[in-house]
């Protein structure tokens, strides 16, 4: 017994496997369409590195913020959140019911259940510039809108994870129910939400920081919201003051992303 | 591989529906008169077509007595207990409980029927983010609707308190306010009792109720379970894979095997090692 080498039956398998002729294609069309796509966007080395100066000198005038307009910052950024919180709160309950009719297993009716699914993703998939120009002209410049805005975004983001979150609860207690001869409705409020529950939470969560985030920037279309004292001291080149609404919206989304995580571990230990 | 020792078996089962304790004999002189309580006709039950898992099981099982259904895995006992409550659609074959076809019934009074016929699962099946107490209100789902019977918090004072009594029957009264995922196995499965307890049934249904349990808990829970049971005198099937209880908390023991009843005997007319051959 000197030779060790096995000499398996059958051959391994080749270490790579050549694409089929039409992954090949594939491959090679993204990676054209990716070159068409740097033409597409002006990409410009150049031009980058001759604006630095200009990056520089702006850098350089936002240094030190103005403490000027201090109040009306303030005032402006408490509106944001106000609107981000109003606009999550109801967003997120409205979401609960739009859920269950969008949850496969829950639905009462399978054409609710497309027009849950249908109204969700246009909610989710049209972007919220896009609504905040909308709910503008409907009700007018300021806040509203912009808590609208949000409204619309936490339903296109949470009736899609709730109801996710729904159809994976843990369907042992959904059955001992409908064994004991439970209404669709008992099910859902005492067996499928606290399951979800968790889940939906750390949505709603997720929700308020992203919302936080798209409340700044409803401003600069009327929204509502510090965006548009933003907008006003560039326009003005009132860099320094600038400087302090970017340093405060900073703080501001740090602390809701902070509050947020603590809250998360608290409540879904 | 042969059928013939549960055939034989078969043809030695003196007496099938005689219940072996005094108290049930009662029973079942009186079921004469209150009739039957679950009478299964013909079931057959397949889940892809050319294996089918139950093929015409025919079953009667009067007022009081209490049955063990037994067989190796796989043999369809999960799947006969949820075909009589039609958690699963039977494929054909005619169920009666308490006096009802099963198979005739519409959502609505399928929903009352479920309501009168306790099903305890082999897991505990419990909403582990709420209250024990919630969860045994939730036995109460079989009469009420609406969000009194959701939550505990919300209920009213007549349905808590039958709850706590259910608790109680099951030992775990101090636990109503702890959530359902701190408790072992053993108390998890008690619950569950208690919640089945609370719907009131008429007929219960048990499938596997200790076999995630440790041998002691398990001991615990059954001997608990069928007491309870006993002293209400309410008709139990329940499958096992403990021979030891199947002979020690059946009246009747029954077997499946390859889709049909290999055995169907009085408990007290088997052992261990004859019970033991179904397995073979
Ligand atoms: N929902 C289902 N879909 C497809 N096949 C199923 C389904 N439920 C059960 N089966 C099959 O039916 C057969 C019987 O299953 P069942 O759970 O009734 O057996 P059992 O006697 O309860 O077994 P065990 O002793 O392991 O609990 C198994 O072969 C299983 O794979
Ligand atoms: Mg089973």
């Amino acid at each position: 017994m000197t030779d060790m080498i096995v000499q398996p039956l059958h051959a391994p398998p080749p270490r790579l496997v050549r694409p089929s002729a039409g992954i090949f294609a594939l491959y090679v069309g993204v990676g054209a369409f990716f070159l068409f796509s740097l033409y597409g966007s002006n990409l410009s080395p150049a031009k980058l590195i001759d604006g630095l100066p200009n990056m520089l000198r702006l850098v350089g005038e936002m240094f030190p913020p103005s403490l000027e307009r201090l109040q009306s910052v303030g005032g402006a950024m408490l509106e944001t959140f106000q609107m981000a919180f109003a606009g999550t709160v109801i967003g997120v309950i409205l979401s609960v019911p739009l859920a269950i009719l969008a949850a496969r297993s829950l639905t009462p009716h399978i054409s609710l259940y497309y027009a849950a699914r249908w109204l969700i993703a246009l909610f989710r998939t049209v972007p919220d510039l896009v609504w905040a120009l909308f709910f503008v002209v409907t009700v007018g410049l300021g806040p509203f809108a912009g808590m609208l805005t949000l409204v619309v975004d936490a339903i296109g983001f949470c009736g899609r994870f709730f109801a996710e979150a729904m159809e994976e609860a843990d369907k042992g207690p959904q059955e001992a129910l409908s064994a004991l001869g439970a209404g669709r409705s008992e099910i859902v409020f005492s067996a499928v939400l606290p399951s979800a529950m968790p889940s939906m939470i750390n949505s709603a969560l997720f929700t308020l920081e992203k919302a936080t985030r798209a409340s700044v920037v409803l401003g600069l279309v009327g929204a509502g919201g510090i965006g548009i004292e933003l907008k006003v001291a560039m326009d003005l080149f009132q860099y320094d003051q600038a400087a302090t609404i970017i340093i405060g919206v900073f703080l501001l989304v740090l602390i809701v992303e902070r509050v947020s995580s603590i809250l998360r571990k608290l409540i879904l230990k | 591989m042969s059928l013939a020792p549960a055939a034989r078996l078969v043809e030695s089962a003196i007496d099938v529906t005689a219940p072996a304790r005094p108290g049930a004999v009662a029973a079942s002189i009186a079921s004469v008169a209150t009739g039957t309580d679950l009478d299964i006709a013909g079931l057959c039950k397949s889940f892809d077509r050319d294996r089918p898992i139950l093929s015409n099981v025919s079953l009667r099982v009067p007022q009081g007595q209490s049955v063990a259904l037994v067989g190796s895995n796989g043999t369809g006992k999960s799947t006969l207990l949820r075909c009589c409550l039609r958690l699963i659609e039977p494929d054909s074959g005619a169920i009666t409980i308490l006096g009802r076809q099963v198979h005739a019934l519409g959502r609505a009074r399928l929903r009352r029927l479920r309501a009168e016929v306790g099903f305890v699962f082999q897991r505990h099946n419990l909403v582990a983010q709420l209250s024990v107490l919630s969860n045994v209100l939730h036995g109460a789902q079989a009469r009420h609707s609406g969000p009194r019977v959701w939550y505990q918090a919300l209920a009213p004072r007549p349905l808590r308190e039958e709850a706590m009594h259910c608790l109680e029957l099951v030992g775990l009264a101090d636990f109503a306010a702890r959530r359902a995922d701190c408790l072992s196995g053993g108390q998890s499965q008690r619950v569950a009792i208690a919640r089945t307890l609370m719907q009131r049934p008429r007929l219960m249904f048990a499938d596997e109720p200790v076999a995630s349990l440790d041998p002691n808990a398990g001991e615990e829970v059954m001997e608990l379970f069928a007491d309870l049971i006993r002293r209400q005198n309410l008709t139990l099937v329940f499958t096992s894979h403990h021979i030891d209880h199947a002979l020690r908390f059946g009246d009747r023991v029954v077997a499946l095997r390859k889709g049909g009843i290999a055995l169907d005997a009085a408990a007290r007319a088997l052992d261990a090692p004859t019970l033991r051959q179904i397995y073979d």
